[in-house]
């Protein structure tokens, strides 16, 4: 039990690790894939319009003067609204972005684990069972039809 | 499956449907499109660039508005930056109003851009491309002409105005012959 929560903890470390220098120490390939230039609608990243090399330039300034991650976004909301983000923030009304999708797949999870297990129910209820010998007995038209088919083997 | 869950699934489908539906039928309707010759302008209330003091469309009602949009990295508005600038000097006591609305841009950028330019006609921020979609804007510069009821007249100028643009316009915003 012990190990596992330790391998657990271990886990959660090597993830955040990373997330915790990229928010301190940002670069800017990861902004500029995070960010989305406001006149052509794409990445910064695949963006080459004269706002986005302008957006560019701010976001390499502010590097330059040890901003974080968050400060930087923060500073390009306020000029271009929060539209300039690839990814919607993880608060308010925009939260449901998140929420939804993720609920959506839970909720279809259950619904298909609901329907197969009415569906293997319904299955087993219409199989039949064992006969008092302990053996499978056969539907009665097939039984009477492998009888013809034995009886014409056997003539 | 009971009849009643089924019943359930069915409807949701169907609502989930007419959503889509409605959705689709709202955004055709609802185009992001240029507004046609008269008919009112739409209105805005956006924070002044040097003040932010809040500047609204409305608060025009009675004067003809030469309605610029631009931004300071757009090349074609620095060329046409005089001839706005010229206009406002020459028809701002005669009921005209050159308004200039920057999208798309940084406060400093748009700042030094006014500030080079010796613009001294009244322009607003809009941060939040706002008004863009309401005027069908698709680049910049593209200008609008206004009467005094706040109606669309005249041509609306996508690119780079000429001195020609703004005189008969500005006429024909004013009400007189063109």
């Amino acid at each position: 039990m012990t190990r596992r929560l330790l391998a657990v903890l271990a886990l959660a470390l090597a993830v955040a690790a990373p997330a915790a220098a990229s928010e301190q120490n940002p670069t800017l390939p990861e902004l500029e894939r995070e960010l989305i230039c406001p006149t052509c609608h794409e990445t910064l990243a695949a963006s080459s319009s004269p706002i986005a090399d302008r957006m560019r330039a701010f976001i390499r300034a502010r590097i330059s003067a040890g901003d974080t991650k968050s400060e930087i976004k923060g500073k390009l909301v306020d000029q271009f609204g929060e539209s300039v983000l690839a990814a919607p923030p993880k608060s308010g009304f925009n939260l449901l972005a998140w929420v939804l999708p993720l609920a959506g797949i839970v909720l279809a999870a259950g619904v298909v684990g609901f329907l197969a297990y009415r569906w293997s129910r319904n299955r087993k209820a219409e199989e039949p069972g064992p006969s008092a010998n302990g053996r499978f007995s056969l539907d009665p038209e097939l039984e009477r039809r492998l009888d013809e088919e034995l009886a014409r083997y056997d003539t | 499956m009971p009849g009643r869950v089924r019943i359930a699934l069915q409807a949701a489908a169907v609502l989930v449907v007419a959503l889509l539906i409605a959705l689709l039928g709202w955004k055709v309707l609802n185009p992001e499109e240029a507004p046609d010759a008269g008919r009112t302008a739409p209105g805005f209330t956006l924070p002044h660039l040097n003040t932010d003091e809040q500047v609204s469309l409305a608060s025009f009602r009675g004067k003809a508005v030469v309605l610029n949009f631009w931004a300071s990295w757009c090349g074609p508005c620095k060329d046409e930056a005089p001839l706005l600038e010229s206009a406002w000097n020459r028809y701002k006591d005669k009921g005209v109003v050159v308004l200039g609305v920057d999208a798309q841009d940084f406060d400093v950028d748009a700042q030094r851009f006014v500030d080079r330019a010796g613009i001294t006609y009244p322009i607003v921020r809009d941060k939040h491309g706002s008004t863009l979609g309401h005027y069908g804007v698709t680049g910049f510069p593209e200008t609008w002409f206004i009467d005094a009821q706040g109606r669309i007249v005249g041509e609306h100028v996508a690119g780079p105005l000429t001195e020609g643009d703004l005189e008969r316009n500005i006429r024909i915003a004013l009400g007189e012959p063109a």
